[in-house]
């Protein structure tokens, strides 16, 4: 019997995280399936300029090789992407990631509520935000703009967080679908995945 | 705040702007072009029906407007290690072929960068031989790019930058602080040309060893950046270079194969074919 009652028709899954999601999100991306059908979109807080070395820590253990797309690159299944250092990161419709130097949001850039708010503006209902831990309160409009548009939404649990401002914050916002373990977010991303066979 | 605003509603901005004054936003990337929109409306405290009377009624606005429109965050010595190849091997490699050249900023914005290359090349001692053109669609932030003048709460990640590019001195070298705004020395840019240009309607205006447009074609759809492409190819002698952002790329756009990849980390590309 499946937990979450769920189907194949998603397009995509969006992870935001800051402070305390690194250990998360290297769990999430070293345990789900080799071949996951969907794009996985991240936005993570990161040291402004430094450009290297952080796309290349989560690629030692994820299954699929990490990317930070240049501007206009198409967003492919199964690819996994990350939010490139002091650059904003779109979704632009027709299927394409669009970067941008615009100032800074919640003192960020990346910014989540840039990537998560487009993301939703684009695949509406089909799409999935995961928003872990963090110590501000970006993310938490980007996934308020997820749910608005039909979407699903997963924060993870509070009290497993490091810092838990950021999956507080999108709770306070809009009603959150699930609240999850990293475990447990791992666990829902293996059963979404059989739907798509 | 209004948090989202229709299509139609932007499409009914871009064609009034298109008509009365001959800007064509009508290629610009929609989510940032949305967002720069948005931006507006807040800030002036306007609905998308004030707007469009504003734009109609008021021609001094459109200024203002563009201003805010135009992105225009930038730093100096962005990405240091795009600098030291400027240094190390693409002005070096321009010397081989002649003493003088042309240099093109191509949306040069507040003039961070173009600044920084003058540094770059007062150091190199080759200053007097490079003529630098820099343009931009917008006029107001052309004028304080002629200022050289910067808020010193910017200065601390320019000087970082600076450091990482290994200068031969300090940023402070080149500026003096008056009321909280380092204001650089004027000789800097004795070599400097500030014009308005506009890189989607503007003419080819001159031949350049070097252009640099960088994180400006991000905020144009493929179809602009395509033809914006086309204009630098056009604007460059043989063997000259262009440099785009870290995360841009040339890959796909027509005139690919009329150049070659001098550096892909930091996307410094040659012409080598007319």
């Amino acid at each position: 019997m499946d937990k979450y009652n769920l189907n194949n028709s998603y397009k995509a899954v969006v992870i935001g995280g800051s402070a305390g999601s690194f250990q998360g999100i290297v769990k999430i991306l070293s345990q789900i399936p080799k071949n996951f059908h969907l794009p996985i979109i991240m936005c993570l807080h990161r040291l402004k300029h430094v450009r290297n070395g952080f796309v290349e820590a989560l690629s030692i253990k994820s299954v699929v090789q990490v990317v930070e797309p240049n501007d206009k690159e198409t967003i492919k299944k199964g690819g996994v992407y990350l939010a490139p250092s002091n650059y904003h990161m779109s979704v632009e419709l027709g299927n394409h990631f669009a970067m941008s130097t615009e100032e800074m949001i919640n003192n960020s850039r990346p910014a989540i509520d840039v990537t998560l708010g487009t993301a939703a503006y684009v695949y509406r209902d089909k799409l999935i935000g995961i928003l872990l831990s963090g110590a501000n309160r970006d993310g938490g409009l980007g996934m308020k703009n997820i749910k608005d548009k039909g979407g699903l939404t997963i924060v993870q649990e509070p009290s497993e967080c490091m810092i838990d401002t950021m999956p507080k914050a999108a709770l306070s916002l809009t009603q959150i679908d699930y609240t999850l373990k990293i475990d447990e977010i791992v666990e829902f991303l293996i059963e979404l995945d059989k739907h798509y066979k | 705040m209004i948090q989202d605003i229709d299509i139609a509603d932007l499409k009914k901005i871009t064609e009034l702007i298109q008509v009365k004054y001959g800007y064509d936003f009508r290629n610009y990337a929609m989510s940032s072009f949305k967002r720069r929109m948005l931006r507006i409306l807040e800030l002036k405290s306007l609905s998308v029906e004030s707007l469009l009377k504003k734009l109609q009624e008021q021609p001094t606005f459109i200024d203002e407007f563009l201003d805010e429109l135009t992105v225009n965050v930038t730093e100096m010595f962005r990405d240091p290690g795009f600098w030291r190849i400027i240094r190390d091997e693409i002005i070096p490699g321009i010397l081989l072929n002649h003493k003088q050249f042309k240099i093109w900023h191509a949306g040069c914005s507040s003039g961070e960068e173009v600044l920084s290359m003058t540094i770059v090349l007062k150091e190199m001692g080759i200053l007097q031989d490079v003529q630098l053109y820099a343009t931009d669609l917008d006029t107001t932030i052309l004028e304080k790019a002629k200022q050289a003048s910067y808020p010193i709460k910017n200065m601390e990640l320019n000087e970082k930058n600076y450091i990482r590019y290994e200068g031969k001195g300090s940023l402070k070298d080149y500026y003096k602080e008056e009321n909280g705004k380092a204001v650089f020395d004027k000789s800097l840019l004795q070599n400097v040309t500030f014009r308005k240009h506009d890189l989607v309607k503007g003419e080819v205006f001159n031949k350049f060893d070097l252009i640099l447009c960088r994180n400006v074609m991000i905020y144009f759809n493929q179809t602009l950046q395509n033809e914006v492409l086309k204009k630098f190819h056009e604007s460059m002698f043989k063997y000259g270079y262009l440099a785009i952002g870290s995360k841009e790329s040339l890959i796909w756009c027509e005139v690919a194969n009329k150049f070659l990849v001098v550096n892909n980390e930091e996307k410094v590309y040659k012409k080598i074919k007319d």
